[in-house]
């Protein structure tokens, strides 16, 4: 039922509205992951953000592709919560909750140890459009744990101009994504941090326009 | 069914375009057998999309006009999402982002009514002043003018300008004069003639161009390109007019004329906006292209004025 229901709002939300409202270029679509277990990570600046990465599977892996979501926003009341965990399919987070002696990735674990698609956003919440925030440390710890799983880096253009915080209603402008190679868990957090946020600068780079050459028509 | 629904001179000149592609598409495979070494991509991608193109446009000519109007919003959509794309808006602006694309769906309804006042003054003068009146409610005064008047421009530009192409096809609804399968044959005319004279004027120009016109704007665009073009455009003209026009053959002739002159004008103007944005191509949306921009650019400028020259000569 839940599977059903995670693939309409894909298919009949999710792609029509990144699809046709909004018009998506996808550079390097081959680099995705196509089987579990595996990590995506993107940047992070809007809602639409996670219908975008969701568009880029095929149909028949969406009921494996699991987001990771903040527990504190997405169930703040029985609807909401509902819907982010049925139908949207959202893995809880609880931020900050390591100190209460909990293990706040405990779902992601339980994902990933089930084969499926994870899709994290290592800096934590939508920042502003085109500003990368600090990547979080979560992320190494998760790693440290599955050193060997895939993690495909998207970098995700131009939604945060569509419907970025604080704003509903979703306005077209062409998007643009760009995937890039699998990364490495290192050793050392803060350098690993550090190649994640190169990875995403570098894949930014892909996705503006070009600048007009001496020969431009 | 077609056979019905589309006059003879127009199936003939549709059917001339497909033989071109035909023929484009031949001579691409065998230069590519003879040179494999030379990169064909570009070239090839670029006779796909005119294929594709070409398969739209010959859509909205099918006859029925609701069709034909949703193709042409379509196409001022992506034109406008692309504009907006580049340009730098502001964010505080978001909602009245969102009236402006509403804006498509009326200014195409106006053609679709027949109501030709209300088409001709919508943008330009209402949406012109709705714009800073719900932006002035936003109450964002930072960088005001610019975000008013860029939003005004894309407005222009790509649902006033080109939805001349929708009002030329119904034109003789719009007036009540002539039978509506004038208005399909004047709109072949008006877009066949505007692309030939784009690639008019890239060949006259790569074979005898010297002066540069605008070397700042577009460095590509010689004197030569430009007079071989509007000539070449001018005969063009004057050839198919009695074909698929109302015009006497001097009309015609001054028709053409005007749409390679024009033609060259919205493209050295589309040129410059993306100069100032500092992009070369104004989107992908078109593989071999560009951006839809980059392929109208001409018909921003054709289309109003070859849409006045009929309605003032004829209609």
């Amino acid at each position: 039922m839940n599977k059903l229901l995670r693939i309409l709002f894909v298919m009949l939300l999710a792609r029509p509205v990144v699809r046709l409202w909004l018009g998506m270029t996808v550079r390097h679509q081959e680099r995705l992951p196509t089987a579990g277990p595996a990590i995506v990570i993107a940047n992070h600046n809007s809602h639409l953000d996670i219908l975008a990465l969701y568009s880029l599977f095929p149909l028949g892996l969406i009921p494996r592709v699991r987001p990771a979501a903040a527990a504190d926003y997405f169930l703040k009341n029985r609807w909401m919560a509902w819907f982010a965990t049925n139908v949207v399919g959202i893995i809880p987070v609880v931020r900050g909750g390591v100190g209460a002696g909990r293990d706040p990735l405990a779902g992601c674990r339980q994902a990933l140890e089930a084969g499926e698609i994870l899709v994290l956003f290592p800096e934590g919440t939508r920042g502003e459009p085109e500003a990368l925030s600090e990547i979080k440390s979560g992320i190494w710890y998760l790693l440290r744990d599955f050193p060997d799983i895939p993690v495909a880096p998207v970098y995700l253009h131009g939604l945060g101009r569509a419907m970025g915080r604080g704003q509903w209603l979703p306005v077209p402008f062409f998007v643009d994504v760009a995937i890039g190679r699998s990364l490495c868990w290192q050793e050392n957090k803060d350098s690993f941090r550090a190649h994640i946020r190169d990875t995403f600068l570098q894949l930014k780079q892909k996705t503006l326009p070009a600048e007009p050459g001496p020969d431009s028509h | 069914m077609f056979k019905l629904l589309l006059p003879p001179p127009l199936l003939w000149a549709l059917g001339g375009v497909f033989v071109l592609l035909v023929l484009a598409s031949v001579a691409i495979r065998l230069l590519e057998a003879r040179k494999p070494e030379k990169n064909w991509l570009e070239l090839k991608l670029r006779i796909k999309t005119w294929w594709w193109i070409v398969g739209c446009f010959s859509l909205t000519l099918l006859g029925s006009v609701p069709l034909a109007l949703v193709v042409f919003a379509l196409i001022s959509f992506l034109a406008l999402k692309e504009y907006l794309t580049l340009c730098a808006t502001r964010t505080a602006d978001h909602v009245v982002l969102f009236w402006a694309y509403l804006s498509i769906p009326l200014q195409y309804y106006w053609l679709g009514i027949h109501w030709y006042g209300m088409f001709i003054i919508f943008i330009p003068v209402y949406i012109f002043l709705f714009v800073p009146m719900r932006m002035v409610l936003i109450g964002e005064t930072q960088g005001f003018l610019k975000a008013a008047a860029s939003l005004q421009w894309g407005l222009m530009i790509s649902v006033f300008c080109l939805s001349h192409m929708a009002a030329v096809l119904t034109l003789p609804q719009l007036t009540g004069i002539g039978v509506p399968a004038q208005g399909a044959m004047m709109l072949f005319y008006l877009v066949a003639l505007t692309q030939l004279n784009d690639v008019a004027q890239y060949l006259w120009g790569k074979s005898f161009g010297k002066r540069k016109i605008a070397p700042k704007v577009s460095p590509n665009k010689t004197l030569a390109g430009l007079l071989g073009g509007v000539l070449t455009t001018g005969l063009l003209g004057w050839l198919l007019g009695p074909l698929l026009t109302p015009f006497s053959p001097q009309h015609a002739a001054l028709a053409g004329l005007l749409i390679g002159s024009m033609g060259f004008i919205g493209d050295i103007v589309i040129s410059a906006v993306k100069r100032d944005i500092g992009v070369k191509d104004s989107g992908r949306l078109l593989p071999g292209h560009g951006g839809i921009l980059d392929r109208l650019d001409s018909l921003t400028y054709t289309a109003p004025l070859f849409f006045h020259y009929v309605h003032y000569l004829y209609f």
